[in-house]
């Protein structure tokens, strides 16, 4: 069992390994650090945004091995060893490696004009992106519901639900 | 959120060794309740204890129903095949509840374990009797629209918000438990409390217990069932009243019948006399509007939330009846059939 301290006072940090975007990095972290807050603050990943911090907006919605998760909910030091996909990778995942490609989604973000301000919008392409990893949902209504967990106050919804079947019916073709 | 220590378990006799070093210590599992209580200096634990890696992953076969891990996360329940398939009203039930990416995060013995909780629970400049025994309960006589009308007493009248435990109550579900004592199984109606005058306690979980399982008994009641939720919005939004409903039939009389209701207790509500009241009855609206009035007739609304009892009332003949005629409330088409 991986223990903190012998003594009753807390450790400061704990060495976590986390692969965040194909790159492996070793990272000390508080264990009151939360994905989000590491990212943003100390990876300087902004991309992932903080919106309510509390798992009701979706702003912060990342991939984590491959499931989408609000990081501001999850500590750290808890995904010891997982593979962390930001909105910053979604351009370099597996298909396209090494090229500047946007991902399919951002693209069809851009070709639907699926944001207006853009505030949600990494973390609506990571929903998107596990949306589409998870399969179930194949209707436009399953989508709408799939996606709920992502609020979008410019109310782009009708047009993100569009850029989503898009690349859905690209990818069964 | 306080600064706390951590400790990661790799088994279960570890998790509860851990505990029993540190008894202010918590156990953590997805987070999605805990880390969001500890932001608002809710809960403030001096040590978590890391429950992620214990060997409950896995959703077997068991007494000829199924043996779900309590690690087993929300997602992987409602989406698994034997579930789908055997236990409908519980993949229903679950992704009617939270976000996906909620319910990606949450595992089935935190689903259990997340609070009974309202407003005020999480509103620390307020009294709460379930935050801060004695110090009264702000919700009786405040803003209540969402509160309980059911088992209520003068200290809470907070619900317990699972969609998931409303429908293992219906499917009388039994939680196994390991703890310091050793291990015990617990019948899903005797595992959430009602408030008395002791709110704090959600559950009957004792100190350093952890749950290891949730077991669905053989009978899924896959054909006869529904799982009807109602809230402000389509999605994303906690019950005011849902009804899960299973049934048996035999030919147009009720052979057996069970219906839970969620949003309108401090934990999910039967009433054992309606269900009794059915037995035998035909499955028609006139038999399932006689039971609905049964169970309503013990409503004690509140301030603001009297519209519950009505709403409650016809849930529950809709719910029945949607069951009754194998017409599960569609997950994505939210109109109500």
């Amino acid at each position: 069992m991986a223990t903190a301290s012998g003594s009753a006072r807390p450790a400061t940090t704990f060495d976590i390994t986390l692969t965040i975007n194909g790159e492996t990095r070793k990272i000390a972290v508080a264990p009151w650090t939360t994905l989000l807050d590491l990212l943003r603050e100390r990876l300087d990943l902004t991309g992932t945004k903080k919106g309510c911090d509390h798992g009701q907006c979706g702003a912060c919605t990342v991939l984590v091995d491959g499931m989408r998760v609000n990081s501001c909910l999850v500590l750290a030091v808890m995904k010891d060893g997982a593979e962390i996909t930001t909105v910053e990778g979604l351009a370099g995942l597996a298909h396209q490696k090494g090229t500047n490609t946007l991902h399919p989604i951002q693209e069809a973000f851009v070709e639907h004009d699926a944001f207006q301000c853009g505030y949600c919008t990494p973390g609506q392409l990571c929903s998107s992106v596990g949306l589409m990893n998870e399969g179930h949902a194949k209707s436009r209504d399953e989508i709408r519901e799939a996606m709920s967990g992502n609020i979008c106050r410019c109310g782009a919804y009708t047009n993100i639900v569009d850029a989503i079947q898009d690349v859905m019916q690209e990818a069964g073709r | 959120m306080n600064r706390f220590d951590y400790v990661r378990a790799g088994t279960v006799a570890e998790a509860i060794q851990a505990f029993q070093a540190d008894p202010k210590a918590r156990f953590i599992a997805g987070g999605t309740n805990l880390v969001d209580l500890m932001k608002y200096d809710v809960e403030r634990p001096e040590r978590l204890i890391d429950i992620t890696r214990l060997p409950l992953t896995a959703i077997d076969a068991h007494e000829g129903g199924l043996r779900v891990g309590a690690l087993v996360t929300n997602a992987a329940a409602a989406y698994d095949p034997r579930v789908r398939e055997r236990y409908p009203i519980l993949a229903n039930a679950i992704l009617a509840g939270a976000s996906a990416q909620l319910r990606n995060a949450a595992s089935t013995g935190g689903n259990l374990n997340q609070r009974t909780r309202c407003y005020y629970f999480y509103d620390t400049a307020t009294p709460c009797n379930k935050r801060e025994p004695g110090s009264g309960c702000s919700a009786v006589g405040g803003v209540n629209r969402i509160h309980a009308i059911f088992g209520t007493s003068e200290y809470c009248i907070a619900t317990h918000p699972s969609d998931m435990c409303v429908a293992l109550a219906a499917l009388e579900a039994t939680v196994q438990v390991s703890g310091p004592e050793g291990e015990r199984s617990i019948a899903f109606a005797d595992y959430h409390r009602l408030p008395g005058d002791d709110p704090a306690k959600d559950n009957t979980l004792q100190p350093g217990e952890i749950v290891v399982s949730v077991d669905l008994p053989e009978n899924g009641f896959a054909t006869n069932y529904t799982y009807l939720k109602l809230r402000d919005r389509l999605s994303y939004a906690f019950a005011l009243v849902s009804v899960a409903a299973v049934l048996d039939l035999d030919g147009d009389s009720v052979k057996t019948v069970r219906f839970a209701l969620g949003g309108v207790a401090h934990k999910p509500w039967r009433n054992r006399d309606a269900e009794a009241f059915l037995q035998g009855k035909p499955a028609t609206r006139e038999s399932f509007r006689a039971a609905a009035d049964l169970v309503v007739a013990e409503a004690v609304p509140q301030s603001e939330n009297g519209f519950k009892v009505e709403l409650a009332r016809r849930a529950i003949v809709r719910g029945l009846e949607q069951a009754a005629a194998g017409t599960p409330q569609s997950l994505s088409d939210k109109r109500i059939q």
